[in-house]
């Protein structure tokens, strides 16, 4: 399945469109975790815990967005866009969404 | 134990904890500052050579033969000292330096993990780069509490089949 953040798949054409298909996650921080950072956060550097959390994170919204793309029957999703928000303490949404197309 | 004692010990615990813990920031913070900018920029170095764009498109001779999505990114927080600083500095207001190169150094580091998985992977350029930011942990004015940024990096990379146009289009 090809994925990009481009208007189009790179060297193929693009001959029918979808619509738009999204994936999220909702994580909250691991409280061992969030004693590391809160050390770490004293001296300032990466807080390379949430690093990876989030990343993890973000590979799984953009797998449930192409879930949702090959369910509809695409091959490619264009245009692929992510969001972050924190929408409560300790709390991050990742949302990953994009336009479901079929390439050739 | 006598009153005087105590006294100097309450003061001690008031006043002295926290500069010593200003101070600790202050050293160790500027340190690891410094050390992670001299690994950026030997890291830049290396990959100075290959195209990272914020283009949306390729050049027309460009034959591209894969291309995916590729993301870098960095949850970076700022040291207690400058996190201080940047609190006074909010009363009067103005440009807040301590702040810049956090975000400069968070930037550059999430490009840079961009571009090396796109090299680990194969590609030959990254196009229609996107940088985006989002605080994620609260940060309370005081200077306590997680003040971590995340810095995202994210763009299309493309393989192309050569480096020069093929045969029958150069006839």
């Amino acid at each position: 399945m090809d994925i990009s953040n481009t208007e189009s798949i790179p060297g193929k054409r693009i001959v029918e469109f979808y619509g738009v298909v999204s994936g999220n996650t909702v994580r909250a921080k691991h409280i061992g975790r969030d004693i590391m950072a809160g050390l770490k956060n004293i001296v300032g550097g990466e807080l390379a815990g949430y690093t990876e959390l989030l990343q993890d994170s973000r590979n799984e919204a953009t797998q449930r967005m192409m879930d949702q793309a090959r369910s509809m029957g695409a091959n490619a999703v264009v245009n692929v866009r992510f969001a972050t928000s924190s929408i409560a303490q300790g709390a991050a949404e990742l949302f990953a969404y994009g336009t479901a197309v079929r390439v050739e | 134990m006598d009153s005087d004692t105590l006294e100097i010990i309450s003061v001690w615990l008031n006043y002295g904890f926290p500069v010593l813990l200003i101070l600790l920031a202050y050293f160790i913070g500027t340190i690891i500052e410094k050390r992670h900018f001299r690994n950026i920029r030997a890291r830049e170095k290396i990959n100075r050579e290959y195209p990272v764009v914020s283009l949306d498109t390729m050049p027309e001779d460009w034959n591209a033969t894969a291309s995916t999505l590729v993301t870098g990114s960095v949850v970076i927080s700022l040291d207690y000292f400058k996190r201080v600083i940047a609190g006074l500095r909010a009363i009067v207001g103005g440009r807040i330096k301590t702040y810049e190169p956090l975000l400069e150094r968070a930037r550059r580091e999430a490009v840079l993990r961009m571009t090396e998985s796109a090299r680990r992977q194969g590609y030959d350029a990254i196009f229609n780069v996107r940088l985006e930011t989002s605080r994620l942990a609260n940060s309370r004015g005081d200077g306590n509490g997680t003040a971590g940024v995340e810095m995202l990096a994210f763009g299309t990379a493309v393989r192309r089949d050569s480096r020069f146009a093929p045969v029958a289009d150069r006839i």
